[in-house]
Parts: structure tokens; sequence; C-alpha cells
């Protein structure tokens, strides 16, 4: 400790001793710091806003459906337990939110043009909780209940279809016997959502009214359960999957949507690998200046040495010096990025280029996200690559013989 | 007590295709508490010598004793080790840290053997104040002059009191009233303390100092006498 302690002054001492030198390289750290971050920060922003948009529209934490709907959601791959039965069982198994709801595609007919949807059958009153329709923002009203004979379209779906609240559409989709199962509707809101794709996605008509025209009884596609998390599904996931039998699957929504599923699994791996190769542009600059720094001091090693130093100490007086260096410009560049990024956290418009964006699911807003994990995580890793990387120039700096170290002029 | 011991020391170098003999089967003796005075003419082997002695070079052939440690075959750790602990050293070229104020360069040795901070401080303004640098205590090396900074060197080699002390050209630099008030601080430490001292010198004024005076040529040694202080 004491030795760490004086090792610790000289190491100071000799990086001021060539102020320039330090200062080009703390600046060259600090902004990679801030650019590891703020970058990171900026994708972290655009990720999560597009999962949480995505986790939105699903939506459902944990889902419930037959075998083979994820690979064929028709109207035939449906959940083998009816209403009354998926009540019973998880009625009152203490769920924050659950619902179910009929799901097939579906084609949507205006006077004038016609459009594939996804049909959602639903009790609005059960998923008013955790819809990513605001019920209270909706031009005309939302569905009343589960017989409700009404359709709610997204607004850029009536604007495609040229129609508006009080018109009449046609539904058309199949049966389980392959008849075509129709019936006219009453539009009698139009909802609003963060994207366009969405709004143009979804047609929602109550679930008996859904039931009635597909001739299903009281069955339905899926039964979905919603937490508190989106990012931690498993306890939810565990509870339904002890409550159900294999005549059904339980899914994550990240299998469901892989897409989004891979895209958050991906998130942090892009993290390290942004974080690696900014490091690998650093590291060149650092080993370079730890050379240098060594090279011209061959001579005042030899002393140390002479004087009764150990290798090791010299060894661990460059080391520590390196780290010295990177801490230092570590610390800037957090808290540049933290101060660059914070007055950014309201959000960013991109409306500009947010046209391209929506095509892989992002909406015109970025709000970058200071996370303080990948904070962490960006530091240690260039503090233990750093750490790597020194110990080359400082092994060499601890092998030098004494007397060729004083005597060389 | 024998302080230190040379045995058939040989030390070639090659200087293009020239083999030059800096030590040449040179043997001595010198006994706890000695003040040697190495001289010999530019070249002679001086400082060579005191680098196998110091353990900072190690010679082609021959023994090095410490004390009763033979240490030409020690590893770099236990080297280190005993220079601390043992040896105080002022070299001929190359002397101080540069960026360590006058105190600090004196301390060096004993912060790294782990003296206490007050004690540190206590010895080195005692020592800089013996060697005439009272008031110069902070200055960096590159703000003192060549016989300033010899004076800090020597402070430093005798601080911690080692039992051996190896100079080379301590007085180098120095006027003719600083180099005498050094030695005769070298003497006071020889003779107070037995403080053993093998100092390499051109200066007719430090041989003066010296109990016992050896001079080498060529790598060997050519004289070896006795003398009573002046
Ligand atoms: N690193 C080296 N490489 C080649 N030759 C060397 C080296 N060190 C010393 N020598 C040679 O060895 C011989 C002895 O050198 P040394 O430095 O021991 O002499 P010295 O008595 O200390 O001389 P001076 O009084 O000039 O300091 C000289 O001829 C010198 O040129
Ligand atoms: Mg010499």
């Amino acid at each position: 400790m004491h030795m760490f302690f004086v090792l610790s002054r000289l190491a100071w001492r000799y990086l001021w001793r060539n102020h320039r030198r330090t200062i080009v390289m703390l600046s060259a750290i600090a902004i990679g710091a801030w650019a590891m971050i703020f970058m990171t920060a900026l994708t972290r922003g655009m990720v999560d806003q597009m999962i949480e948009d995505g986790v939105s529209v699903i939506p459902g934490h944990v889902l419930i459906h037959d075998p083979d709907y994820l690979d064929d959601p028709s109207v035939n791959n449906r959940v083998a337990l009816n209403d009354a039965e998926l009540d019973e069982r998880f009625g009152d198994a203490g769920f924050v939110s659950w619902a179910s709801r009929v799901r097939v595609p579906a084609i949507v007919t205006s006077e004038r043009e016609s459009r594939g949807v996804t049909l959602l059958g639903i009790d609005p009153q059960a998923e008013r909780g955790f819809s990513f329709v605001d019920y209270d923002d909706v031009d005309g009203r939302f569905l009343e209940g589960p017989d409700d004979k009404g359709v709610v379209l997204g607004a850029k779906l009536a604007d495609t279809l040229e129609t508006r609240v009080g018109k009449r559409v046609v539904l058309m989709s199949q049966d389980p016997d392959n008849e075509i199962a129709d019936r006219g509707f009453r539009v009698v809101g139009l909802f609003h959502a963060e994207m366009d794709a969405t709004e143009e996605s979804y047609a929602f008509v109550g679930k008996r009214t859904a039931q009635d025209m597909l001739r299903i009884g009281n069955s339905v596609s899926e039964v979905v359960f919603v937490g508190d998390d989106y990012r931690d599904v498993e306890p939810i996931y565990e509870k339904v999957a002890a409550l159900v039998d294999d005549s059904v699957r339980v899914s994550r929504w990240t299998e469901v949507d892989t897409y989004l599923g891979t895209m958050m699994g991906m998130m942090d791996g892009f993290m390290l690998i942004w974080v690696i190769v900014i490091f690998l542009a650093l590291s060149f600059g650092l080993v370079n200046t730890l050379v240098m720094a060594v090279f011209e001091r061959i001579r005042e090693i030899g002393l140390m040495l002479a004087l009764g130093m150990k290798p090791s100490m010299i060894l661990g007086q460059i080391l520590i010096e390196s780290m010295m260096l990177l801490a230092v410009g570590l610390l800037i560049g957090d808290v540049l990025a933290w101060a660059t990024i914070k007055p950014l956290e309201g959000g960013i418009d991109i409306s500009i280029v947010a046209e391209g964006m929506e095509m892989f699911g992002a909406s015109s807003t970025l709000y970058p996200s200071f996370n303080i994990d990948d904070v962490i995580l960006a530091n240690v890793v260039v503090m233990i690559l750093g750490f790597l990387a020194s110990l080359s120039p400082a092994w060499r700096a601890s092998r030098y013989e004494p007397v060729e170290a004083i005597t060389k002029v | 007590m024998t302080a230190v011991r040379c045995i058939d020391l040989c030390k070639t170098y090659r200087q293009g295709d020239q083999d030059i003999k800096a030590l040449d089967h040179l043997s001595i003796d010198i006994e706890k508490g000695e003040f040697v005075c190495l001289m010999s003419p530019s070249g002679g082997g001086k400082t060579t010598l005191l680098n196998a002695i110091g353990g900072l070079d190690i010679p082609d052939s021959g023994e090095v004793w410490i004390a009763d440690e033979r240490i030409d075959q020690m590893s770099k750790g236990q080297l280190a080790d005993l220079r601390l602990a043992n040896i105080g050293f002022v070299f001929q070229a190359y002397n101080l840290i540069p960026v360590l104020s006058a105190q600090e360069n004196v301390e060096f040795v004993m912060q790294v053997q782990g003296i206490p901070a007050a004690e540190r401080r206590d010895k080195s303004h005692a020592i800089l104040e013996e060697v005439g640098l009272k008031g110069l205590e902070t200055r960096r090396p590159a703000e003192m002059s060549g016989g300033q900074q010899q004076r800090v060197a020597v402070a430093r080699a005798i601080v911690s009191r080692p039992e051996l002390v190896l100079a080379d050209e301590p007085t180098a630099n120095l006027d003719s009233k600083t180099s005498a008030e050094l030695m005769e601080l070298f003497t006071e430490l020889n003779e107070h303390h037995s403080t053993t001292f093998i100092i390499a010198t051109h200066d007719q004024r430090v041989q003066a100092y010296a109990k016992r005076l050896v001079r080498m040529l060529d790598g060997r040694i050519v004289g070896d006498a006795e003398q009573h202080a002046a």
C-alpha cells in the first residue's frame, strides 16, 4: 500500500512532465469515451423505443396459443380452452393483467378500397390497462364491450380506405370450414398510434362479435398476460406454464416477435463491440504514448533500479501511469457524455429522416438514454483492455539493465 | 570483518574489433570501515569495478562478495534488495530523478525502504543542511547547478546510513571548499559509524582524505598503499 502510494506519486509526476502529450492523450481518451457512451445512448434509446413500441403493439409479455398458431395464425389454430375454462383457470390466479382474444388475418373493404389487416376480437375492458390504443384518444369512440357491433380502425387505414366514422365497411375472413366468413360493421372509432404501420395494420371488433362472425363458438386465438416489465417475463412465464398442459403452447413475447427479441439481445453485444472498436483505435495512441514515455526515461528507470527498486516496481509504476491516464480521460469523457446526453433525454426530433427509420420499426422521436450500466461497462472494458495493452511497454521498461540505462548518453 | 571481497574479476568489452579488458584478473579485499580511494587514468576500470561491487553489472568471471554473501550469482530482485538495504551510491554521470525535488530525491531510497514520512523528513532536512543545501529542498534538479545536484546525490547516498558507500567522482563539479566539506562529512561517517567508503576519483584533494589508495591501470591494480590521513 505504501509502495502503491510511492509509485503513484512518481507516475503522476511523470504524467505531467510532458503536458502536451498527456493532454493530447487525455483528450483522445475523453473523446473516445464520450463517443462510446453517446453513441450507445442514442442506439439504446432507439432500440428501447422500438421495443417499447413493438411490445405495446403485441401486446402481451407471455402468450398462450395453439401449438401450430405461430406458424399458421389461422382460425383453425385456436386455443384448446374455451372462454369459460380460461376464466376458471386464470381468473383467480393473481395475474396483474390478462385477456383472451381472437386474432386472425382478414380483409377490410370500404366502398372504394380493400386492405389486408389483422382482425382483433377483444374484450375492451380486459385490455384497457395495456392496449397500445389510448381509448380516450379515439376519434369517435372505442369499443364498449365484447358484444359491440362496431369496428375501430387506425386513422391512417381509414384514410387509405377513404372511409370515416359512421360509414360501413365489410370484414372478410375464413371460418374453420374454409368458408368465407364476412360481416358488415359500422366504423365507430379511429385510433391513433405512434407509427403509421400500426394504424394501418389492425381492426378492432368485439370478441363475441368476432366469434359469431367466424363461427368459432366461444374459443379464442390467444391468451395474453402482461406484467410490469417486458424485460423480465420469466416469473409470469413460469406461472402460466404451470397452469396449462401441452395442448397449448406458452411463449414469451421474444419468441413471438423474434425481430424485436433478437434486437434486444443484440443491443448488448453491439454495445460491447462498439466499445472495443473505439478502444482499439485508442489503444494505438495509448501504447505509443507509453512507449515514448518509457523511452525518454530509460536512464531514470535505470537509476531507480540501481538505487534498489525492484523490476516489479518499475512495472507497477508504468501500469499505474497508464491507469491514471485512462481513469482521468474516462472521467472527463463520462462527464462530457452525461452533459451532452441529459439535455437530449427529452427527445430529439428526427422526423426528417424518420420515414426511412420507420422501415425497421423506429418512431420519429429519439430519446437517448444515459444508462449507467452502459457507462460502467464502457469504463470497465476500457480499463481492463488498457491494462492489458500497457503490460508490454511496462514489462519492457522493467527489464532494462541498470548499468546500461545509466551509462546510456 | 571483510566488507567487500573481489576474486579474480574479469570484464571484457568489445569495441569494434578490439577487446577492451575493463577488469583484468582483479582481486581486492576491503575491510569494514575502510576509506578507499580508487585512482586511475580515465578508462582504467574504476567505474566498472564499482558497478561490479554494487551488483549493477555482472563480471564475466570471478567472484564478488559483500560482507559474507556472494552477489555475482544473485537474482535481480535480491540484488535490488541488497543495494536498497546496504549500499549508498553516487554515480558518475546520472544521479537524480528529474521529476522529484531535492528533498524527494534524498528521501527516495528511504521511501522505497518504507521509512515513515516524519522520520524521512527529519533525516532529509538534516542531511541537506549538512551538505549545504538548506533552503533548496523544493528545487527540482533542473533548477540546481551541477555542484548542487552532486551534493543532493551525496546526501541521498548517505542519508540512510548504509554500511557501504560507492561514490564515483563525488567531487566533480564542486569547488574546493564544498568538496572539502563533503570529504569531512564522509570522514566523520567513516569514523563514527564505521561506514565503508570506496571512492573513485581523479581529484588530488579527495585522495588526501583516503586511508588507503588503490591505483588501477587497464583493469589491474598497480598500487595499493595505506596512508595516514592528512
Ligand atoms: N558499456 C561499455 N561498452 C564498451 N566499453 C566500455 C563500456 N563501459 C566501459 N567501457 C570501457 O572499459 C574501460 C574501463 O571503463 P571505466 O568506465 O571502468 O573506466 P573509468 O576508470 O571509470 O574511467 P573514467 O575515469 O573516465 O570514468 C574503458 O576503456 C571503457 O572504454
Ligand atoms: Mg568512471
